[in-house]
């Protein structure tokens, strides 16, 4: 009864919240409302639809012995209490994505992309985190891949896996571009971001050879030096002679990554990839609980109007209508498929008692939701002429900023050149003018977000603090990446030429490293020498890469369901499946056959040719032409590849379904057979 | 107050794997009493490589 009534109490704050977006027309609207309806549509979902699910859709038992009791090693297999798997978890699936995603949808506007996050997650992705944990626990931990050929059959299990090292790739790519783009031409953020190298190496050999595992330690002292890094960066910065050391355009800086992920896939882990992660995850959670707070102090107004023109799609930071590009944009914020992975890999082997998937799968995923819904708020409180001027790419607006600032005026978003000025000034950047690919524009507002709440003098150091920030973890995330990419790749020619197949091989080692690092530099490379900035290329690539393997992840999902003799509630995973594999497959046409160059890839193929043929482009562009034309047929043709994978897979699982629901033999379900837990967590069962 | 504080601590230290090692010489002294459990540098070694064959961090 009291459930009940607290769940009415939600409904009407979080409908009161909502309808307050709505009606905020044409003033600025406070931050707090969104901060109100995320938690409230987060708390809803989490407390009833998610209970429901896993009671009836999952049939969640709690008496059911899980892996990490059953296999219990002390290594991997750990019965681990629900919060401690909550914070793995949530470390493991937090990433860029949710910050870049949501400060690039902004241009359509504040208000669909926060509906987007929300309804998104709370129906959608929270739902597959959830769901893929527990069949991942229910089979001892086994990888989506492994699921995927279980229960669909041969084809699925290869889709599932060209799937994922198609997205890796294009991931590391855009997270590298990304990062080149926040230290172009600034060599504080250059000179930090390489500061962390050898910050990392030092806590590395400090963890293994001064005081073995003593993580807690090694994390602390290396977030201090990243911070004195930090403040060192500005030292170089206000230096004259040193800092032109630091001061590179793009394509030296995208080399760097390039040379730089090589070798870090290919050291051992202990040296830099482990020590930066555990740097990194501490600074992720420290920042994610700082902007919180500094959100709730500042409560500060959204200037981003609700909905802009963009919406039609000449929207100037990406090309594309509302509909579907605003999905496709913030990915990782609602639904990512991504997640699957983490949720078939480390976590279901942590599990102690199958009823805490509802905290871990559900619950990390609404708090990741959350970090999309403050990187909104960050982007929608500046300026929308500052806005747009960080985040347009000289190649749409111009290179000179008079030109720049007359353009973004004349869309009704009025900024000038002293304002631009000014605040480059602040961040202690010489221009903020063209800075695509979302970090810097996050960094500007999450420094005045800091800056206000905890001081404004130090804006420049929270500027470069959160450029700091995003750059660490982005290189973790293009070490591991590479690394899984090298080892799945190891996996996949092992079948080929045996040798090959062995993990620490060295020669093995080198050559699979050298052909993934090979396959991100180069999607990297043109990113950095594409005008128009390269981002709007390889997100929308990236987006529709992961919602993809979201849907197979769904898929799976739904096969087992529906062989579980559920198929009535085939709709929770289906649902959402049925959703992607639209906006996917819309989206997919749109990048194919729109005659507008900023969209289609074949138009824009052709438009650059035809200009090409006609003497019309500079010769600096006209030099490298040649390799954006092929890039952007090459990126149709991975369009085309991606889209077929993903019907082939829902085709599979309608097939795998029919022949179930019609009693014709079918696989039959790896699900580990039922034991009693021996644990105590079992006592009193369900906890909420 | 204290147990609090405690409480909060071993949180911490479990989240982040700072005390993964102790973890794992309960358990061997619980369940395999009679194996020489490996030295501090070598799980710490062993943990990793496990930690980073897989899919661990995202986007």
């Amino acid at each position: 009864m009291l459930k009940r009534l607290s769940g009415i109490g939600l409904a009407v704050v979080c409908a009161f919240a909502l309808g307050g977006i709505a009606i905020h027309r044409h003033e600025t609207i406070n931050a707090l409302w969104l901060v109100v309806a995320a938690i409230c549509l987060y708390t809803l979902g989490y407390r009833f639809y998610a209970a429901w699910i896993a009671a009836r859709v999952l049939s969640v038992d709690s008496t059911r012995a899980t892996p990490a009791e059953r296999l219990s090693n002390g290594r991997d297999f750990v019965p681990t209490h629900r919060w401690i798997v909550f914070g793995h978890h949530f470390a493991a699936i937090a990433g860029p994505g949710p910050l870049v995603g949501p400060t690039l949808a902004a241009q359509f506007g504040y208000l669909p992309g926060t509906l987007w996050i929300l309804v998104g997650s709370v129906i959608g992705g929270c739902v597959q985190d959830m769901t893929i944990l527990l069949l991942s626990t229910r089979r001892n931990g086994r990888s989506l891949g492994q699921m995927a050929r279980d229960e669909l059959g041969p084809f699925g299990g290869f889709a599932a896996i060209v799937g994922t090292l198609a997205i890796m790739i294009i991931l590391i790519a855009v997270l590298g571009l990304v990062v080149v783009n926040a230290m172009k031409h600034s060599p504080w953020a250059t000179s930090t971001v390489v500061a962390t190298i050898p910050v990392a190496i030092l806590i590395g050999l400090y963890l293994r050879y001064w005081r073995p595992g003593r993580v807690l330690e090694g994390s602390l002292i290396g977030m201090t030096l990243l911070v004195l890094a930090v403040v060192g960066g500005g030292y170089v910065d206000h230096h004259p002679a040193i800092r032109v050391w630091f001061d590179y355009p793009g394509v030296p800086l995208a080399a760097f990554i390039i040379v730089y992920g090589w070798i870090a896939a290919t050291l051992p882990v202990w040296l830099l990839l482990a020590p930066r992660d555990y740097i990194s995850t501490f600074l992720k959670l420290g920042v994610v609980v700082l902007l919180a707070i500094a959100i709730l102090l500042m409560r500060p107004e959204l200037k981003m109007p609700p909905l802009t023109q963009f919406i039609d799609g000449t929207g100037p930071v990406f090309g594309g209508k509302l509909f579907p590009f605003v999905f496709i944009t913030i990915a990782c914020g609602a639904i990512s498929g991504f997640h699957a992975l983490v949720a078939s890999g480390t976590t279901p082997k942590l599990i102690s008692n199958e009823s805490d998937v509802r905290l871990v799968g559900y619950g990390s995923m609404a708090l990741e939701s959350f970090v999309a819904i403050m990187a909104m708020i960050a982007a929608a409180l500046l300026d929308p002429g500052v806005y747009f001027a960080i985040n347009t790419a000289a190649g749409v607006v111009g290179a000179a900023p008079e030109a720049a600032v007359a353009t973004i005026s004349s869309w009704g978003f009025p900024v000038t050149v002293e304002q631009m000025e000014t605040l480059a000034r602040e961040m202690g950047e010489t221009t903020l003018f063209a800075r695509t690919g979302g970090a810097p524009s996050l960094a500007v507002g999450m420094a005045s977000i800091f800056g206000s709440t905890f001081g404004k003098g130090l804006l420049s150091l929270w500027y470069h603090f959160a450029i700091m920030f995003e750059a660490v973890f982005i290189l973790t995330t293009i070490d591991a990446g590479t690394r899984v990419g090298r080892f799945m790749l190891q996996d996949a020619l092992g079948h080929v030429i045996k040798p090959l197949g062995r993990t620490s091989w060295y020669p093995s080692v080198v050559f699979a490293s050298t052909v993934v690092v090979a396959g991100w530099g180069y999607f990297l490379y043109i990113g950095v020498i594409d005008p128009n900035g390269g981002v709007n290329i390889l997100w929308p690539l990236f987006g529709i890469a992961n919602q993809m393997l979201a849907a197979i992840a769904l898929a799976i999902g739904t096969a087992i369901i529906v062989k579980s003799g559920k198929a009535r509630y085939a709709w929770v995973t289906g649902g959402p499946l049925a959703w992607l594999a639209v906006i996917t497959t819309v989206a997919a046409w749109e990048k194919l056959t729109s005659p507008d160059p900023r969209v289609g890839f074949f138009s824009a193929a052709n438009d650059l040719a035809a200009k090409l043929a006609s003497g019309a482009l500079p010769p600096d562009k006209a030099a490298v032409a040649p390799q954006l034309i092929f890039n952007q047929q090459l990126d149709a043709w991975l369009t085309v590849l991606f889209t077929l994978i993903l019907w082939f897979v829902i085709v599979d699982m309608i097939r795998v379904s029919w022949r179930f629901i019609r009693g014709l033999p079918t696989l039959t379900s790896s699900e580990a057979p039922y034991q009693v837990t021996q644990l105590e967590t079992a006592v009193g069962g369900g906890h909420s | 107050m204290k147990t609090w504080a405690r409480a909060v601590w071993a949180f911490i230290r479990s989240v982040s794997g700072d005390d993964a090692y102790e973890r794992y010489l309960e358990h061997l002294a619980r369940a395999h009493p009679e194996t020489t459990p490996l030295s501090r540098r070598a799980f710490y070694d062993e943990r990793l490589i496990q930690k980073w064959s897989g899919v661990n961090r995202c986007c």
